[in-house]
């Protein structure tokens, strides 16, 4: 699947935001809450997608819901959206799993399975019936037929039919699941097992049906905001190529929406560049054979969870959200930090670091400046107090975290750069040998990034792909080099 | 030989986030397909989603007058090919 395919899913869950945070800035916040299905549906309105007006109310409502903060799987279906709303305000802190997902929109689709079509000739050389391991196809009637009991699903058949008359017919979301914790239950509805889940958002992309939510915490930025707590927003590298504005132009208009500070995590990503290329060159001295890098929330979950005999080779540096939070609580204690992040397992990150308080994804920043009618493009430029380096800039790119350590290295210990541009089933797979060799045949540096393209690619941004990476490309070419002057001594 | 066919794909913050951010290849794709016939461009807010609850409709596009809601890649396209036709 191409990264940041357009979907109308998505526009669904920004309208409900925008709906959400109008509501919150209302007179009447848990009133205007409860009315939300009923105005983005009232009586008479077409049904575009489901089987009935109710239906899509139901589904707009657990939407709603996700946007208040809350587990769908946790609510009471009799609750009112308007007391679920007053209990979004009394909420001291997120929950402990980013993600929920919404019963009522899953459409429960078919088992996966492989599947003989129509176009089966029932031909002469049989290679389905040859290549299958466990005796699960014969011919009847002039056709394959595949023995549900036998079948083990691993599609061979698929592959090997000359007419490509087999089919595997998948589940989106277990499909897109690089760690199968995301399965439908008993009740044929998609389930996630919280104890494998690394929180890398795949299924929230994959999803036809948008059934997959993430927890919103604006309710709790905007209570913040207006309780007069000095909130500062921490900026990760990949919002800059999110909409079309100057990185000057974004800071201003996330001022407006009533942040006191803006900060960039760049910042903090040069903290990161240094400190893991003294750690790389220290490891290779030591005799390691390689290092991973341990900036992507979404692979630090999968080391914890699926492959800890990793832990060894990856490196103990801090990632960019933690050195800038910890800069930002130094100099201003008394800060609620908010973390504007491209994807979900960054707020798994957050809920294990005591310095961030709080994180959205660029769709809740953008519906915020719907709500409240912000043009970025017509804001005025603010500059950053403290500017970044290019290298941490782009860190957003795949291959951008590999880039930059090098860039730091002394010429008698170079990297010789692998990068794992999204997490799949099959490069788990590599990552676990190369785990248990202590040896990766391709190079010594492993870039691991979660998402396909990087940070730009994470489910929660708003830009297509393309463009986004050439908006954060122009950035980083703007901007000064990390000093290779300081480069790690031997 | 007549005017030229103007699309102007609105590019403000609304329509930007709502979906136009995945119609910017339009500005890339169209002219490669009508030549001079049509032209394309991404221009600031058209004024269109702040009536009313009206950002639910957006990202919204122009070809010449007609305003095109919740705008797709393939509703541009089909909009430019009844104009082409109507000439």
């Amino acid at each position: 699947m191409a990264i940041n395919t357009p979907k109308q899913t998505s526009h669904l869950k920004r309208e409900i935001l925008v709906r959400l945070i109008r509501s919150f800035l209302s007179d009447n916040f848990e009133e205007k809450t409860r009315m939300i299905p009923y105005d983005m549906r009232p009586k008479g309105h077409e049904v575009p997608y489901r089987c009935c007006i109710y239906k899509e109310r139901a589904i707009l409502r657990d939407r709603a819901i996700a946007g208040l903060g809350f587990s769908i799987e946790e609510t009471e279906e009799s609750e009112l959206l308007s007391n679920l709303a007053a209990k979004a305000l009394e909420r001291k802190e997120p929950d402990e799993h980013p993600l929920t997902v919404l019963t009522t929109a899953c459409k429960g689709c078919v088992p996966s399975r492989i599947y003989v079509t129509d176009l089966c000739q029932g031909c002469v050389a049989r290679p389905c019936v040859n290549t299958c391991k466990f005796g699960a196809i014969s011919v009847q009637n002039g056709k394959s037929v595949i023995d549900p009991e036998k079948c083990k699903n691993c599609g061979m058949c698929a592959q090997v039919c000359p007419y490509q008359a087999i089919q595997k017919i998948i589940v989106p979301c277990e499909n897109a699941c690089p760690v199968g914790a995301i399965n439908k239950g008993d009740d044929g509805y998609a389930q996630i097992d919280f104890d494998k889940c690394i929180s890398c958002g795949k299924c929230v992309s994959a999803c036809p049906f948008g059934a997959v939510h993430e927890k919103s915490q604006i309710i709790d930025v905007l209570k913040s905001i207006k309780e007069g707590k000095k909130v500062i927003a921490m900026v990760a590298p990949a919002m800059f190529g999110q909409l079309p504005c100057s990185p000057a132009q974004l800071k201003e208009a996330i001022l407006k929406l009533g942040f006191a500070d803006v900060y960039e995590v760049a910042q903090g990503a040069d903290t990161t560049t240094r400190t893991e290329a003294a750690e790389f060159v220290e490891r290779l001295e030591e005799g390691a054979e390689f290092m991973t890098t341990s900036c992507c929330a979404g692979y630090n979950e999968l080391v914890e969870k699926h492959i800890p005999e990793m832990k060894p080779f990856r490196s103990d540096t801090k990632t960019p959200m933690y050195y800038t939070a910890e800069i930002v609580k130094k100099e201003q204690p008394d800060a609620v930090t908010v973390f504007f992040s491209p994807c979900v397992a960054k707020r798994r990150e957050a809920l294990q670091n005591p310095n961030v308080d709080y994180v959205l994804n660029y769709e809740e920043v953008g519906a915020w400046f719907i709500a409240l009618g912000i043009q970025v493009a017509e804001c005025g430029e603010s500059a950053f107090k403290v500017e970044a380096s290019a290298e941490s800039r782009n860190y957003c790119v795949t291959g951008g975290v590999a880039a930059a350590v090098q860039t730091m290295l002394p010429e008698e210990i170079p990297a010789h750069p692998v990068v794992i541009d999204g997490l799949t089933k099959q490069n788990i797979r590599d990552l676990k040998k190369y785990a248990k060799n202590g040896l990766c045949d391709l190079g010594n540096l492993i870039e691991v990034m979660a998402c396909q393209g990087g940070c730009l690619g994470g489910n929660g941004t708003v830009n297509a792909y393309k463009p986004a990476l050439k908006q954060v490309s122009s950035y980083v070419s703007a901007s000064e080099s990390i000093k290779p002057s300081e480069k790690v001594e031997k | 030989m007549s005017e030229k066919i103007s699309v102007k794909v609105c590019l403000g913050t609304t329509c930007f986030v709502m979906g136009s951010a995945n119609l910017q290849e339009l500005i890339e794709t169209v002219p490669a397909k009508y030549g001079d016939k049509v032209e394309v461009s991404g221009v600031p807010c058209l004024g269109l989603c702040s009536i009313d609850w009206e950002f639910s409709k957006a990202p919204y596009v122009k070809v010449n007058d007609d305003v095109i809601k919740e705008a797709t890649v393939e509703k541009v396209l089909k909009a430019i090919d009844e104009k082409l036709a109507a000439k």
